[in-house]
């Protein structure tokens, strides 16, 4: 009953035009009960905005959204904290939406700890659009998230990824953390291929085919202007961003080879990193800036190595298996994402830094492309189902899997973009 | 002849940012997206000796084997007769376009078929062919000439392609 009157919700404001649908394939075993209350005020606003905060937190796999009555309830009224915590809920969220003059609304909540009979948070926010409306309902599902588990939520962040549709159209898709909003950046006859978001989320790094050779691009996306940062003579591909935005990593056959060099993110000053007559690609800095991880075959298999910026000596990271490639390191520096080969084909894999211990966190067999979300909690990666590309979301202890595919499409390239306050 | 970058054109279409000032802290901002469309290029004709059936100058591939990048021996006429053309024609350049089976990182098999293009080109200036007549470029496993997922397609996609200016 519970399941059914959250998902007869989510129907309702599903735009037409949507095509990204998710599913949740696994659940954490023991989730955190919360009830989500209809927010007073504009019934249809309402319906919209509470639907995407239930569904950001149902999403999770760590919430168990307790039906909350159908009533509404306005942020200013004092909760019968007895009778929700007789229900079994552990936290609370009512508030209100309202017109706010000039064709605007107010949105106002408050989250409550029902055992603790107290007020845990709370705002405000003006919006004027609907997916206004629904960026401030995943900007309270952060709340929510950050305040009852200590780690921010990322429902307010931004993914991009590339959807192939036949062997002459190729585009590179933004959208909410949750698939919807979904907007096309750049549509190409070519292929487009590994993007990348700067730090600050205005911008997205990508390799581009349309001049029938990879070439790296940078484009503004709310602008739209985009240019070549580097199109020297070869092969230019696998940007990788400074945590700081000013430079990239990219790796460059001018010299021959494929060679890792930093570049400044308009393009100039490029530096060479690798020194090994080897393949050195798919370079990632480390959250300080100071090391990248990166792919080589210096020891006769692809494996992952890491170097420090500045120079100096370079070590093998990973030992296990002859086909380790694509390292993506977790925000806090301490995980390392990456893919592995083995007996079932292609699976994601996370190494701790910190023992070296590996553990595979996926079943499937064409697994490519990890980028973790802003938190560290999740990792989106590009897999294949019955022969069609989708994007998964797996959490990082394995627990939880949220698929993400469009009908009749490949879904591939994704990259999850950063906070953006 | 033309060359490439000339004719790379971008269309910027509908450049509107909408900004709804943050009147409370914490306000979300919009993200509207304009589409941009990326134009690409369109083939010119070439000398007759290079698209007649009949003359080996029409054949532009070399297939390697699993995980190798020689340029193997069944395919050194094609290489030795490309460089010959080049040699005598040094106004004519080229790029050439190492590909790669669809198996694994999109990234590491663009270095891979680079290895590929590397070793044509490599072969083609031992011959005499200058380096700025050559750009030896991947597309790794972007670009399969056959789109099927069995070793015969495999081995149809481990290949480099050699295209004339106004080819690309």
């Amino acid at each position: 009953m519970i399941g059914l009157a959250v998902c007869c919700a989510a129907l309702f404001v599903l735009p037409a035009r949507a095509e990204l649908v998710i599913d949740i394939e696994g659940a954490g075993a023991k989730r955190f009960p919360i009830a989500i209350a209809d927010f007073a005020g504009d019934a249809d606003a309402s319906r919209l905005l509470v639907s995407v905060i239930r569904g950001d937190l149902e999403r999770t796999g760590i919430f168990e959204l307790i039906y909350a009555s159908g009533v509404s309830m306005d942020e200013s009224a004092m909760p019968r904290y007895a009778d929700w915590k007789f229900r079994g809920v552990d936290a609370l969220v009512a508030g209100s939406v309202n017109p706010a003059g000039d064709g605007r609304r107010e949105t106002r909540f408050r989250l409550y700890d029902i055992n603790k009979g107290a007020v845990l948070a709370g705002s405000a926010f003006i919006t004027s659009s609907m997916p206004m409306l629904r960026l401030a309902g995943h900007r309270i599902a952060d709340v929510i998230h950050e305040k009852l588990l200590g780690v921010p939520g990322t429902f307010s962040t931004r993914v991009a990824f590339v959807v192939k549709n036949g062997s002459k159209s190729y585009e590179l898709h933004v959208a909410d953390a949750d698939g919807q909003n979904e907007q096309v950046a750049l549509r190409s006859k070519e292929p487009i291929i590994s993007p990348a978001w700067s730090p600050d989320g205005t911008r997205l790094a990508y390799v581009s085919f349309e001049s029938r050779k990879p070439v790296v691009y940078v484009h503004s996306i709310a602008s739209g202007k985009r240019s070549a940062v580097a199109n020297f003579k070869g092969s230019n591909s696998a940007p990788a961003w400074s945590p700081d935005g000013t430079k990239l990593a990219v790796v460059l056959s001018k010299e021959g080879g494929s060679q890792i060099f930093t570049i400044n993110a308009d393009g100039s000053g490029a530096r060479r990193i690798s020194a090994a007559n080897s393949i050195n690609t798919e370079p990632f800095f480390s959250p300080d800036g100071q090391f990248l991880y990166f792919t080589s075959d210096r020891g006769g298999s692809p494996q992952i190595y890491r170097t420090s910026v500045n120079g100096g000596e370079t070590r093998r990271v990973t030992f296990q298996g002859n086909y380790n490639v694509s390292p993506r390191v977790s925000p806090d520096g301490k995980t390392l994402a990456f893919i592995t080969r083995g007996e079932g084909g292609f699976r994601l894999a996370v190494m701790n830094l910190e023992d070296g211990q590996v553990r595979i966190l996926t079943d499937s067999g064409k697994d490519e492309s990890p980028s973790f979300s802003p938190n560290g909690r999740m990792i989106l990666i590009a897999t294949e189902i019955r022969g069609r590309g989708v994007l998964s979301a797996v959490s990082v202890d394995g627990s939880v899997r949220q698929r993400l595919s469009i009908s009749a499409a490949d879904v591939r390239e994704p990259a999850w973009g950063p906070f953006v306050r | 002849m033309k060359t490439i970058s000339i004719l790379l054109i971008l269309l910027l279409v509908g450049c509107t940012t909408t900004s709804d000032g943050p009147e409370q802290p914490g306000a979300p901002v919009e993200g509207r997206v304009p589409t941009v469309t990326a134009d690409t290029i369109e083939g010119v004709d070439l000398p007759y000796e290079l698209r007649d059936p009949r003359n080996i100058l029409s054949q532009r591939s070399v297939y390697f084997d699993y995980d190798s990048f020689e340029v193997k021996r069944e395919y050194q006429p094609v290489v030795m007769a490309h460089a010959k053309f080049l040699v005598t024609n040094r106004q004519f350049k080229i790029l050439v376009q190492g590909n790669t089976d669809e198996r694994g990182s999109r990234e590491y098999n663009l270095a891979l078929g680079q290895k590929r293009a590397d070793a044509i080109r490599k072969v083609l200036t031992m011959l005499g062919v200058h380096e700025d007549q050559i750009e030896a470029v991947s597309l790794g496993e972007e670009k399969p000439k056959n789109e099927g997922h069995d070793e015969m397609a495999w081995a149809e996609n481990r290949r480099g392609d050699i295209l004339y200016n106004g080819e690309f």
